[in-house]
């Protein structure tokens, strides 16, 4: 599957695609298949992501796992610090990152 | 150190004005990003993994109290409780929102502190020994050098875009505590029958290809040295390359042309140039040194310190340093507990430093290359209480030099330039050398997260590089490199290992060291004895 990822141009945040707007969740992004590249121009216009780009992923139980491991460390936030993550008291969240 | 006039005021609030207008105008999508990117990097402000990251100047590393705790607030307020210093004496904040920056610059600024020029294709901050003003090796502070440097590079009309980022290291001690040699261009204060003057050296640097600074001059009298730099960077903003961003660098210049060619081309513009009133006036340069004449001394502060507790004991055989002044001596502040992350202080950490340099420091830090943080003047009466509070706030690691004192990037957990993590990889290193390491002496280890060698790992004496393997984190391993004045460049041992591999090979190389060295040989000293192959041989057997 292919996602759309950025970071919020105000905040720094790392965005994903929705289908209709940018969450700070990677469970909530949806496979754009073809429709990329179309998406990031209309984004562009908007001016609310700063430097988008498609990744590969894959679809799992726990929703979409990016391919390459600094988009799975984007999506969760830094290894070595657990408790500045989205899911700081995930005992399990590191593993899903490596 | 250097207090800011109203000149130097104006050109800070100034510049924090002119990039809350470009912030605002970004934001409100008058700016693209193409526009925006250059003028935020000039402000020190990069766009990283999770968050903005901003880069806040610590001119050659020197602060006080006051602004030590203004790092400390803009932790708190405007990022998430914590800074961490780098390997260019600075501080990096990684969660900074676009829309706070001119605020976190305009507080800054009340504290004469900036972002200006800590990014971007421009002569970054100048860099400098952690140990000036108190080291007795010195033959003059390079700092006032260093300060004119700053005031020199800041808005430079020509080096303002120049092919790449520009770094410059003054010392002025033959001991290189700030690896010099490794900038592109590195500066020695010395005396020559009794003149102050400078060797100048150019084209250092590591990153993807990694080399040595030639000496370009051997001697250049105090009083022309800013015109012989400015003739040096003359010659590099004229013929360095602007067409291949990893051909940039003023190292790359003088290998493809020579250094005689080089030297030659500065030769003929320094002669051009060296009337034209680029250096100081004889006034400012005395007024800018007055302000690094050092503090008042305890001229009566005792010389014997208790060592009765075991543990002070060792704290102050490993991070404790001699002092000019009798009766003082210079603390180094390890920022790399075992099992933490290296350089990183919470901002209560920095606001204690911060305290204990205002009560026991006459007011004065330094943050070091290597990441950590000195109180460069203390009484050794005052040792024994600095290092209660530093061990009761985290921060009494022994370690100084030793194989957990780790140079580490903050690597892929940070990082988006980066291809491995780095800062894990230290965590297990110093857990599994916390035992042992007084035992193997001073061994410099330092890792970067990918080519750029932010981690210094070309320097080090084990060095640790982690790439990309087909899409898996992968770790080169390097030996023999130095950073300091026997300066080396690391080589690669050979086929790389994953974290726990690259580990149990250094294990297996600081064993080798242990049976091969003699007398106190250090692990460097052993490796230039004896070469690679013994160490070759135990790595992969």
């Amino acid at each position: 599957m292919k996602l759309l990822t950025g970071n919020d141009l105000a905040t720094g945040d790392v965005v994903w695609w929705t289908g209709r707007e940018w969450s700070r969740h990677v469970e909530d992004a949806v496979d754009v298949g073809g429709q990329g590249e179309a998406i990031l121009r209309a984004e562009e216009g908007a001016r609310r992501v700063n430097v988008p780009y498609l990744i590969d992923a894959e679809a799992t139980e726990q929703g979409p796992r990016p391919a390459h491991i600094k988009d799975r460390i984007r999506a969760l936030g830094p290894t070595v610090r657990p408790d500045l993550t989205l899911k700081p008291a995930d005992a399990d969240a590191g593993a899903w990152v490596i | 150190m250097y207090v800011y006039d109203e000149y130097d005021q104006n050109i800070v609030d100034a510049r924090v004005e002119e990039f809350r207008d470009q912030v605002e105008r970004r934001l409100s999508g008058a700016m693209t990003e193409d526009q925006f990117k250059p003028l935020r990097l000039m402000n020190g402000l990069y766009l990283q993994l999770h968050a903005y990251m901003l880069r806040v100047a610590v001119p050659y590393g020197t602060l006080d109290s006051r602004q030590m705790r203004m790092l400390g607030h803009i932790a708190r307020k405007y990022d998430r409780g914590y800074g961490h210093f780098t390997t260019r004496q600075n501080i990096q904040y990684n969660w900074i929102k676009l829309a706070d920056a001119p605020d976190i610059l305009a507080e800054l600024a009340t504290v004469q502190m900036h972002a200006i020029q800590t990014s971007g294709n421009c002569i970054r901050n100048i860099s400098s020994d952690q140990f000036a003003g108190a080291a007795a090796d010195e033959v003059a502070d390079p700092r006032p050098w260093a300060e004119l440097i700053r005031q020199w590079s800041t808005f430079h009309p020509e080096f303002t875009y120049l092919p790449r980022k520009f770094k410059i290291a003054v010392i002025a001690a033959d001991e290189d505590r700030a690896a010099m040699r490794l900038h592109d261009i590195g500066i020695q204060l010395l005396e020559r029958d009794g003149v102050l003057g400078a060797k100048i050296f150019v084209g250092g640097g590591m990153g993807r290809t990694p080399m040595i600074a030639h000496e370009v001059k051997d001697f250049i009298t105090a009083d022309h040295l800013m015109s012989y730099l400015e003739a040096c960077l003359r010659v590099y903003n004229r013929y360095g390359r602007r067409d291949n961003i990893y051909k940039a660098r003023i190292k790359i210049l003088l290998h493809e042309i020579g250094v005689d060619a080089y030297r030659d081309q500065v030769e003929a513009e320094f002669a051009a140039i060296r009337d034209l009133g680029i250096d100081p006036p004889v006034a400012e340069l005395a007024r800018i040194t007055a302000m690094f004449d050092g503090p008042d001394f305890d001229k009566d502060a005792p010389d014997a310190v208790d060592r009765s507790d075991p543990d002070f004991a060792v704290w102050l055989d490993q991070n404790v340093a001699a002092h000019k002044q009798p009766g003082h001596a210079i603390v180094t502040i390890s920022l790399k507990p075992i099992g933490g992350i290296p350089g990183d202080a919470s901002a209560d950490q920095i606001d204690l430093m911060a305290d204990l340099a205002e009560r026991y420091g006459h007011d004065e830090l330094r943050v070091t290359h290597a990441q950590n943080i000195v109180l460069p003047h203390i009484r050794k009466a005052d040792l024994y209480a600095i290092w209660i509070a530093l061990r009761d706030a985290g921060l009494a690691e022994a370690n100084l030099d030793l194989i957990s004192d780790i140079i580490a990037c903050p690597g892929l957990d940070y990082c988006s330039l980066a291809n491995a993590r780095s800062i894990p990889l230290a965590q297990k290193i110093g857990a599994r050398f916390a035992g042992r390491q007084r035992e193997l002496g001073e061994l410099k280890l330092k890792i970067s997260g990918c080519i750029n060698a932010c981690g210094h790992h070309h320097a080090g004496h084990i060095g640790i590089l982690g790439v990309d393997k087909k899409g898996t984190e992968n770790y080169q391993l390097l030996l023999g490199g130095s950073g300091a004045e026997d300066v080396s460049l690391g080589k690669i041992t050979g086929p790389g290992f994953d974290e726990d591999g690259v580990v149990d090979a250094i294990e297996r190389v600081t064993d080798r060291y242990v049976e091969l060295r003699e007398a106190d040989e250090r692990f460097l000293d052993t490796y230039r004895r004896v070469g690679m192959q013994p160490f070759k041989e135990a790595i992969y057997g």
